[in-house]
């Protein structure tokens, strides 16, 4: 458990360090500032325009941050061979993982804090408590899938274009799903084949279209019950990506 | 980099990954299905935002938002019909699509076969008159959507002098050498089905006259047709003349 928390301690403080948090407030910043500039310009449901468009960039942003962050930072410790010199710390590579993912995190925590910071003024308190422990497990599901790719990849274009292909796909997964369902002839062989695919593929990703809703901000927030689904689904996707990249972890022979 | 064998991995991290793996396909297998929330075709956006949201790909944008237009007669689970649907709003996206993606073919299609054949007269003709202005911006490209168009205000609406400004347009506008005689001709027909024999025949004659024809076959054809066409309003003509002398 030490070499946990000092591997966590450490990944903080060098996304401190890479003055992060300073370009997440940079981020927050002009986010607020255009949702402000947009406010004049409407004519009505200026509220409902600045909650939506302060929240929906800023979760793209966080989402981005962390993912170019961890895969840039894994990439470097990689090339520099502080992988290998933390590895040979007396304690198995799970420690080594669930040190690093421990600490990105924590990081994609406090971004999701400061996303929601500008929200305070427009939002309805529940629903942007909510929305934020919602982004936390969004984050959370982006980092694992982030670390999982740059440990299979190893190189940063490779890893972030997968990621982005995850989060993009994982987004409009029930969107498509619904346009594959609805042909407007009858279905031939090549429909039935391409709607059982993205069936297939609809079933091993998260459902992060249900997650982080701007509608929570803007009229009645859900109940408890919207964030328990949300909670149940980053729990298992967790397992399922960080077991994954422990699998990969323990096959690679440095 | 060189990897371990399977054997290498802890039992524990095998044992966690299908567990993992059967948890999401199982959470994933008993969600309800995806569902959309019934409800209106909401207003088109403007073309000015739509290009802003494009990001200097309209015709990207443009196909995409044919799909989303295209599967939004399903809703909740249940096929609405296209009856249900707002058509002044329909035409309002199916001509934002057309903006963004002018040589795209998609919606005039949808519109001609999908949305122009409901069973709601009303809502057939305001299709109908949106395909025959759309086709006005492009008649040799767009032709085909104005011809089926002619077809249904002929055999459908039964409404002949509609059929005929449509099949007049094509004749006109429509001017490429890959528009057929089928196409052309039209108004031909329609003419001799509203009893106008004298006008179909002038028309054929100008036609043939004008020297715009050069085809062999087709000069053949409209020959045939124009003689044709004498006989029987000759034959009209002294029905007429035998006619007036009975009485």
């Amino acid at each position: 458990m030490p070499i946990v928390a000092s591997l966590a301690r450490a990944t903080l403080l060098e996304a401190v360090r890479n003055r992060l948090l300073w370009l997440a407030v940079v981020v927050v910043v002009i986010a607020f500032g255009l949702a402000q500039f947009l406010n004049q310009v409407a004519i009505t449901e200026s509220r409902e325009i600045q909650t939506a468009l302060l929240a929906a960039p800023l979760r793209v942003a966080a989402v981005f941050i962390v993912a170019v962050f961890v895969i840039t930072s894994m990439v470097r410790e990689l090339s520099d061979k502080v992988t290998e010199l933390l590895l040979s710390l007396p304690g198995p590579r799970s420690v080594y993982f669930f040190g690093k993912f421990t600490g990105y995190a924590m990081l994609a925590s406090i971004l999701a804090l400061l996303s929601a910071l500008p929200l305070v003024p427009f939002a309805n308190s529940q629903g942007l408590v909510l929305w934020t422990l919602s982004l936390i497990c969004e984050l959370l599901i982006v980092t694992a899938m982030s670390l999982f790719c740059v440990l299979s990849f190893a190189q940063v274009v490779p890893a972030f274009a997968a990621v982005a292909g995850f989060y993009l796909l994982s987004r409009s997964m029930a969107a498509m799903q619904i346009i594959a369902g609805a042909p407007l002839q009858d279905p031939g062989l090549t429909d039935r084949v391409v709607n059982a695919l993205v069936e297939l593929i609809a079933l091993l990703l998260p459902a992060l279209d249900g997650m982080t809703q701007t509608t929570w901000l803007l009229g009645s927030a859900p109940g408890v019950s919207a964030l328990g689904s949300v909670a149940g689904q980053t729990a298992v996707y967790l397992v399922l990506i960080c077991s994954a990249a422990l699998f990969d972890l323990y096959r690679k022979d440095f | 980099m060189s990897q371990r064998s399977i054997a290498g991995v802890p039992r524990g991290v095998l044992a966690l990954l299908a567990l993992g793996l059967a948890a999401q396909i199982g959470l994933k297998a008993t969600a309800p299905p995806p569902r959309t929330a019934a409800e209106d075709l909401a207003p088109a956006p403007s073309i000015a935002a739509l290009r802003l949201a494009s990001f200097g790909d309209p015709v990207a944008l443009g196909k995409t938002l044919m799909l989303y237009l295209q599967a939004f007669d399903y809703q909740s689970g249940s096929k609405v019909p296209y009856r249900d649907l707002d058509y002044s709003r329909l035409e309002a996206w199916l001509a934002r699509i057309l903006e963004l993606d002018p040589r795209g073919q998609y919606p005039l299609l949808a519109a001609s076969r999908l949305y122009a054949e409901v069973p709601v007269e009303a809502k057939q003709r305001s299709m109908l008159e949106f395909v025959y202005r759309q086709f006005l911006l492009d008649p040799d490209r767009r032709w085909p959507w104005l011809a089926h168009a002619t077809a249904i205000a002929k055999h459908r609406l039964h409404d002949l002098p509609l059929a005929l400004r449509y099949a007049r347009a094509i004749q006109r506008y429509a001017v490429a050498d890959n528009v057929p005689l089928w196409a052309k001709q039209m108004e031909i027909f329609i003419l001799e089905d509203m009893n106008e024999l004298e006008t179909a025949r002038l028309i054929i004659g100008g036609y043939l006259q004008s020297g715009t024809v050069k085809d062999p076959a087709e000069l053949r054809f409209l020959d045939e047709r124009l003689r044709q066409l004498e006989a029987r309003t000759a034959g009209k003509t002294s029905a007429k003349e035998l006619r007036q002398s009975v009485r």
